[in-house]
């Protein structure tokens, strides 16, 4: 994939000149086909609404513990996907349910380890935060703030140790980069030349604490200086910008030249988790972000603006209702995991 | 069909909350995600945003409405081409399948079919089958090695037969090993496969699960296991714990291995023993030997094993030479204690370098006529609890002896598994020898009063001997 020739990214050290930990102005993305428009559309719909029949059955109690929604920051999944190919691998944190939805993995497989069933990716056993997929390269979702990021340069190293030329994603968010392990893989991932794209999700909030209010650096692209690896900004809440920075990365990653960092500016609209009073932020703050910025908005309009059809875009609405429907049907009907189920999985 | 709105818990203990505010009235148009009311709990007031598209048709809770428990039908929306005629069929979405369950009695692995107090609901945990250890043709020729070498030699036999198996950890290559365990290996397989890591435990442990998730085996090396505290993250909720929560999907197969419990004269901070840390894991197998050839089979059986295995050295006993047979591959299950001296009169359960306590103090007691039978567990978790029973019902009588300290330590669970297993057997209680409740000291008199020594030992033997 070539690189975009138009300026989308900043370069980490390139000032912005805008508030600290604020989006701020980027260059136009390279427009994208009609096609690459629709499949994006699709995509990000099917986390939203797959996000929203989470929160509802949540507040069903169908669905328990922690539950962490990607509602907002869709973009950057699912522009990120459209830069990799198969072969290269997935890693996260908790907030995981749109990663796992991108690269592939079954809405029902997913929503009934939500509800904690035999159906279940997990088997019912490891819940919101803990699933994987082989198949799809998905490794986690992962509870532990900062561990995927350390697991994710173990993936990069498989990769240059078998001499391969995958690339592993390791993705997480403005509070876990500034856990500790984060930068004993970022010197290692330098040092070792590990094809792996640290992809800070800065959706400006660590659970309730503002980015301003816990990080000394709040340009997260420039995290990575002190071991020199190259770091940009990227608009996430455009899915354009977020491909256009990915394929960039990617090819750094695949020509063998090492890590790669990309800072996403999101936002996330619902709470850290189901159970967040929200009283760090304002209600205006997060429509503001809803109205001017929506990745999935945005897509609309260009492509009403290009002609495509309230009536094309309705079938899409419709087909993902009938995915996300279908998973919450079978999410609830499912049966729970056997007894037996109890014991098993622990060695093999 | 309209669809009913519920009234949503925010949180899996919310049973009911009071409606405190509706922000849309009966008529207007909503969009999924909009803001429709307001709840309030006794922790905090939420919004309610609407998962579907529509009109508000009826509003069936008013605001101001105190204790409305959870699922209770608020509101209705209408979807496109419905009207308020059509409110009379609305359909709620299937209500939560109720939360409370059974909590059904189950018990750990440990049993193993042996009778149990109370009848368990839940399936019993299948049982851990150890292995005998491989049989040593008549014949077979021995080598004296230390065990830092027959470790050497378990990895590079290891490393030869499978590609996918490399080290990783600091100091291991070019200066071959802090404790010289690596020497050569570096030479004979080269800077990609023997890995020279930063100072970085939590890090490179990270980077080695990882790895070993997407298939390949690594061994990594701590330089001492006291280091690995900054990584048990890593080893514990990454490495112990993905096959389960994965379901069985994907696992982990990885060696963490280094010198574990007291070296000499180096104090707290170098110098304690995690035994009892990490058998705690379900998901770990957990291995400490003692002989040179333990040290030789057992590794190579835990860098084949599937499951992340931590291996436990003991600085004290690398310069230790023993013998071990010369095969081309000796493998010895992990799993199965093995009876390192007959007796009837009492036995000696031990592991690791607390068996050197175990044998002397086996030996003094046989000049006056006491028969200690010596155990060496060389596993600890799945602990070979069949064998330590048999024991303990010929003999009657038991000594654990350990480097670690007593509270919640290896000997407690092994002295409670005698009592569930063998209580009818027992003359006398259990006693437990072990490292003093103190941080390690520098002191070379204190240090020495620390550690276990043979005359405790001997002195235990005869207490539950009543002799």
């Amino acid at each position: 994939m070539a690189v975009p020739k138009k300026t989308v990214t900043k370069e980490a050290g390139q000032e912005n000149g805008k508030e600290k930990g604020q989006q701020k102005g980027f260059g136009a993305p390279p427009e994208f086909t009609k096609a690459q428009e629709l499949a994006a559309l699709r995509d990000m719909l099917l986390i939203r609404r797959f996000e929203e029949k989470a929160g509802q059955l949540y507040g069903m109690g169908a669905i328990g513990g922690f539950c962490h929604l990607y509602i907002g920051q869709e973009a950057i999944v699912v522009g990120m996907q459209m830069a990799l190919k198969k072969g290269d691998q997935v890693i996260t944190g908790y907030r995981d349910h749109g990663h796992m939805l991108a690269c592939g993995m079954e809405a029902k497989g997913v929503m009934a380890e939500l509800t904690g069933r035999q159906g279940g990716y997990s088997k019912g056993k490891g819940g919101s935060m803990h699933m994987f997929s082989k198949e799809q390269n998905f490794y986690g979702g992962h509870g532990i703030v900062g561990a995927q990021v350390s697991l994710g340069t173990g993936l990069a190293f498989a990769n240059r140790y078998r001499g391969n030329d995958f690339v592993s994603l390791a993705y997480f968010g403005d509070g876990a980069s500034n856990q500790g392990q984060v930068y004993e893989s970022f010197n290692m991932a330098e040092l070792w030349k590990l094809p792996v794209i640290y992809i800070i999700e800065n959706n400006r909030y660590a659970m309730g604490t503002s980015v301003t209010r816990s990080s000394a650096q709040t340009d997260f692209s420039k995290r990575g200086i002190s071991f020199n690896i190259p770091g940009e900004q990227v608009d996430g809440m455009d899915v354009r910008a977020v491909k256009a920075a990915g394929d960039k990365a990617v090819a750094h990653c695949r020509a063998g030249k090492g890590p790669f960092i990309l800072e996403m500016q999101t936002y996330r609209y619902r709470g850290h988790s189901m159970s967040d009073p929200a009283k760090y932020r304002t209600r205006e703050e997060v429509e503001k972000v809803r109205h001017d910025q929506d990745p999935i908005e945005q897509v609309r309009n260009r492509l009403l603006a290009a002609k495509v059809t309230e009536q094309e875009l309705k079938a899409i609405d419709a087909e993902v209702r009938e995915i996300v429907n279908e998973s919450a049907d079978f999410a609830q009907r499912d049966p729970e995991p056997d007894a037996s189920e109890l014991w098993t999985d622990v060695y093999r | 069909m309209p669809i009913q709105v519920l009234m949503p818990a925010l949180s899996p203990t919310m049973e009911k909350g009071n409606l405190a505010k509706w922000l849309k009235k009966e008529g207007e148009t909503i969009k999924s995600g909009d803001v429709i009311a307001e709840i309030e709990t006794d922790k905090a007031t939420m919004e309610v945003e609407a998962t579907d598209e529509g009109t508000l048709g009826k509003i069936l809770i008013p605001e101001g409405t105190n204790d409305v428990a959870v699922n209770t039908p608020i509101a209705t929306i209408l979807a496109d081409g419905e009207s308020a005629a059509d409110l009379g069929k609305a359909a709620a979405p299937a209500p939560a399948p109720s939360v409370a369950k059974e909590v059904e009695e189950s018990r750990s692995p440990v049993g193993e079919g042996k009778p149990m107090i109370s009848a368990p609901k839940a399936t019993a945990a299948p049982a851990a089958v150890a292995e005998p250890d491989p049989e040593v043709p008549e014949g077979t020729e021995m080598i004296s090695q230390t065990i830092r070498e027959a470790l050497r030699d378990a990895m590079a036999e290891e490393m030869r037969r499978d590609p996918d198996v490399f080290i990783m950890g600091e100091e291991v290559a070019e200066y071959q090993g802090a404790y010289k365990v690596t020497q050569g290996l570096l030479q004979e397989f080269g800077a990609k496969r023997v890995i020279d890591t930063p100072i970085t435990e939590h890090g490179f442990a990270g980077v080695g699960v990882g790895a070993a998730m997407s298939g390949l085996k690594p061994i990594v090396e701590f330089m001492t296991f006291n280091f690995a505290m900054q990584a048990i993250d890593q080893i514990i909720n990454s490495a112990a714990k993905t096959l389960y929560m994965s379901g069985g999907q994907m696992g982990c197969s990885i060696v963490f291995r280094g010198p574990n419990g007291a070296a000499s004269r180096v104090a707290a901070q170098h110098s304690q023993d995690y035994s009892a840390w990490y058998s705690q894991i379900p998901g770990l197998k957990v291995v400490a030997p003692f002989s040179a050839a333990d040290y030789k089979g057992l590794l190579k059986a835990a860098i084949r094993d599937p499951n992340p295995v931590i291996f436990l050295e003991n600085e004290m006993l690398y310069g230790h030479t023993g013998e071990v047979p010369k095969l081309d591959d000796y493998v010895i299950p992990i799993g199965k204690a093995r009876i390192v001296r007959s007796g009837s009169h009492v036995t000696l359960i031990s592991w690791s370098n607390g068996m050197s306590y175990a044998l002397k103090a086996a030996d003094e007691l046989a000049k006056e006529g006491i028969e200690a039978e010596v155990i060496d567990l060389r596993t600890l978790r799945p602990m070979d609890t069949d064998t330590i029973i048999a024991s303990v019902k010929k003999t009657g009588r038991a000594v654990t002896v350990e480097e670690g300290w007593q509270q919640s330590g290896v000997g407690a669970e092994i002295a409670a598994r005698i009592m569930e297993h063998a209580f009818d057997y027992l003359d006398a209680p259990v006693a437990r020898v072990s490292g003093k409740d103190v941080p390690m000291p520098y002191a070379a008199n204190l240090e020495k009063l620390a550690l276990p020594n043979v005359a405790e030992v001997v002195a235990a033997a005869k207490a539950v001997s009543y002799r």
